[in-house]
């Protein structure tokens, strides 16, 4: 009965004003600031295409999901997937939208873009503080060509508890048990080295500046800011490059057809960049205003429709196709009143 | 002439308004006065409220964190967000440690720019500098952290953090101060950064202080043939001292708040390895920018919030040594008159 309603309200918006138009539909969402960008631009073109006002805040992964929990918020949005339990408990959907990766970044003098060769147990070792210098056998061995200097390797990391941190981490105690024993994962760490830089462009502004630095950023953020990166090994025992077809072999690699919450870090697929991560959206179950979960679902029926170009313009990979449709059927599970809030066509 | 002013000061509102055809606007002077009372006694209620309410919902909310922690968090310095174990040690001592380099910084430098401009600065200077030190006040936080990293820290590394570990470096307990990499981010550049910021304040409360010293008695100690060190250390010093611990004690407490500077170059690290002033550190405020966003309902959230608690109360405890310092030389005074 409502949706009808809806739909006339929202054609009459239309043709009014468009102050009118934002006072009829409006849908908020917040949390997390890595597809934060992306967001904002399917936001854009979402108004001038419908004259709908989707009012996103980036304000980290944890206060977007503190934020859909209190019901302040139509949707949340977290880079770090909530568990199925996790999910039940606080009666949440979740789905991915797009997909990201995180590349290890280095300031190091004669040592170009995509030569340098690292493990994921090396990676880890530097991280913990137990590779310190550069020319160390342990990277000398992987990298026979390269002139590796004698000099301290300073280690730089975020200092913000963000979904980044969360997707490296994860990683690290995936390839190392001794990661995963000293420090363990999470948005926050307590990082045995090195110094902490605030978002990206702290961590960029650190390694740029101190020489003989490794961190790690938004794979956007390196590509834009034109940071020297290093190859990673995968799980497969390849050397790969991070750029979208590694990440979407990743992606591809995952079984999206139980759940959700897959955590797309060393998958097995032989081109697939080991530090890959998907962002996500969470809603409740049952909703108290089904027109504004309504509204929130076709915001994002829309974006998956017509949101891939604008996705790759900004370095994230969308989700495959085969992906939005599992989605899309998933969303059956938001209701009002016994009935599902929005049905995609 | 006295008896002039007397009359005036004794001609007070009653013998005024007994007289006829006074008593409508002295009943509208009532009724304003009593609202003015009202307004002015619901103000200070106000600030009184929010002060317990802010410290109420501090304590609430850090409540799981006390019950686990209890004051030990004050002494561990553990802080590890995936083990849920938490300690504000080393946010505490890169507050303390920042606040005092700070400190010891910023007080002779405002010193000197205060007394510069009472008392020797020429006359044609006096404005432009004047206002030149009060917008170095008006430049927010953020620019002050960006310029900081981006710009002073590799001055501070070359030119500073360099030659000191040449020099002492090797002294045995001097030169555990300086050890580690001289990268220009840590303890050592937040506390140089902090009292570039508080110079302005600490330095325009002196200076209004010190113009307040009456020109008659520094005349007269000129007069005696005192040098102008003498007349500020014996004359204009004493007068001003409650001035000029107020204004250091207000820079100290916007040095023990600040948060994006610090943030920018403090290197956000929650490690205590070492004495070295040149290793990144944290601060309190700091880590709550830093990790409160993100920072998982719970624990993590609840520690977050006790160190905010211990903040307010080494700012409250410096207020009150600062009163209590007041009062001593309060009482010197007394006994020497």
């Amino acid at each position: 009965m409502k949706i009808p309603a809806i739909k006339s309200l929202l054609c009459a918006a239309v043709l009014v004003t468009g102050s009118a138009a934002a006072f009829a539909q409006e849908v908020t969402g917040a949390g997390a600031t890595f597809p934060a960008p992306l967001y904002a631009k399917w936001a854009d073109a979402y108004y001038k295409a419908t004259g709908v006002k989707v009012n996103y805040q980036s304000v980290g992964s944890g206060a977007g999901l503190r934020q859909i929990r209190g019901k302040t918020v139509d949707f949340g949005a977290s880079d770090m997937p909530l568990t199925d339990e996790e999910l039940a408990k606080d009666g949440l959907v979740q789905f991915p939208t797009v997909i990201g990766g995180v590349v290890p970044v280095i300031n190091v003098k004669g040592i170009e873009t995509r030569q340098l060769k690292l493990t994921g147990p090396v990676l880890a070792d530097i991280f913990l503080g137990t590779i310190t210098k550069w020319n160390d056998p342990k990277i000398a061995q992987l990298n026979p060509g390269l002139a590796l200097p004698d000099a301290q390797i300073s280690v730089v990391r975020r200092a913000d508890g963000s979904g980044t941190t969360f997707i490296f981490t994860n990683y690290l105690s995936k390839v190392s048990p001794d990661w995963k024993a000293k420090v363990g994962e999470g948005t926050a760490v307590n990082w045995p080295a090195g110094a902490g830089g605030k978002g990206n462009e702290g961590v960029s502004a650190f390694v740029q500046r101190l020489p003989n630095s490794i961190g790690y950023v938004e794979y956007a953020y390196a590509k834009q800011n034109k940071m020297p990166y290093a190859l990673l090994q995968n799980a497969a025992g390849n050397f790969v490059a991070p750029d979208d077809d590694t990440f979407a072999a990743a992606a591809a690699g995952a079984d999206w057809s139980k759940t959700f919450y897959q955590i797309l870090t060393n998958q097995a697929g032989k081109d697939a960049w080991p530090i890959t991560g998907a962002t996500f959206i969470m809603m409740h179950k049952a909703q108290d205003k089904p027109a504004q979960g309504a509204a929130s679902l076709r915001f994002f029926d829309w974006a998956y429709a017509n949101g891939d170009k604008m996705a790759t313009e900004l370095d994230y990979v969308p989700m495959p196709p085969a992906v939005e449709a599992s989605i899309r059927k998933s969303w059956g599970a938001i209701q009002a009143d016994g009935k599902p809030v929005f049905v995609a066509k | 002439m006295g008896a002039t002013l007397s009359t005036a000061t004794t001609l007070p509102g009653k013998e005024v308004m007994k007289t006829p055809g006074m008593p409508p606007s002295r009943s509208r002077g009532q009724v304003a006065d009593i609202v003015f009372l009202w307004v002015t006694r619901g103000a200070a209620a106000l600030t009184l409220l929010l002060l317990m309410g802010i410290i109420g919902s501090l304590v609430v909310g850090a409540w799981p964190s006390i019950q686990t922690f209890g004051l030990k968090f004050l002494w561990t310095a553990e802080w590890d967000p995936a083990q849920d174990v938490y300690g504000g040690l080393v946010m505490i001592y890169g507050t303390l440690v920042t606040s005092a380099i700070a400190l010891i910084i910023a007080v002779p430098v405002s010193f000197g720019i205060a007394l510069f401009l009472t008392e020797l600065s020429p006359r044609w200077l006096k404005r432009p500098l004047g206002t030149a030190i009060e917008l170095l006040a008006a430049i927010p936080s953020i620019v002050y952290g960006m310029w900081g990293l981006l710009i002073f820290a590799p001055i501070l590394s070359k030119y500073v953090q360099v030659p000191l570990q040449n020099a002492f470096g090797s002294v045995p307990v001097l030169g555990a101060l300086f050890q580690g990499p001289p990268v220009g981010i840590g303890l050592l550049s937040a506390g140089i950064i902090l009292a570039i910021m508080i110079i302005p304040f600490i330095a325009a409360v002196m200076r209004d202080v010190f113009e307040v010293t009456p020109a008659l008695l520094k005349e007269s100690a000129y007069g005696v043939g005192a040098t102008t060190w003498e007349v500020v250390s014996k004359v204009v010093l004493p007068y001003t001292k409650a001035g000029v611990i107020g204004g250091i004690m207000l820079g100290l407490g916007r040095a023990l708040g600040e948060t994006m500077a610090v943030t920018f170059v403090i290197g956000n690290m929650n490690q205590l390895s070492s004495a070295s002033l040149f290793e990144p550190g944290n601060s309190i405020t700091s880590t709550l920018a830093n990790e409160f966003a993100e920072a998982a309902p719970g624990l993590h959230a609840a520690s977050l919030l006790y160190l905010g608690l211990v903040l307010f109360f080494i700012t409250f405890l410096v207020l009150a040594l600062s009163k209590l310092l007041l009062m001593r030389l309060k009482k010197n005074e007394g006994g020497r008159t």
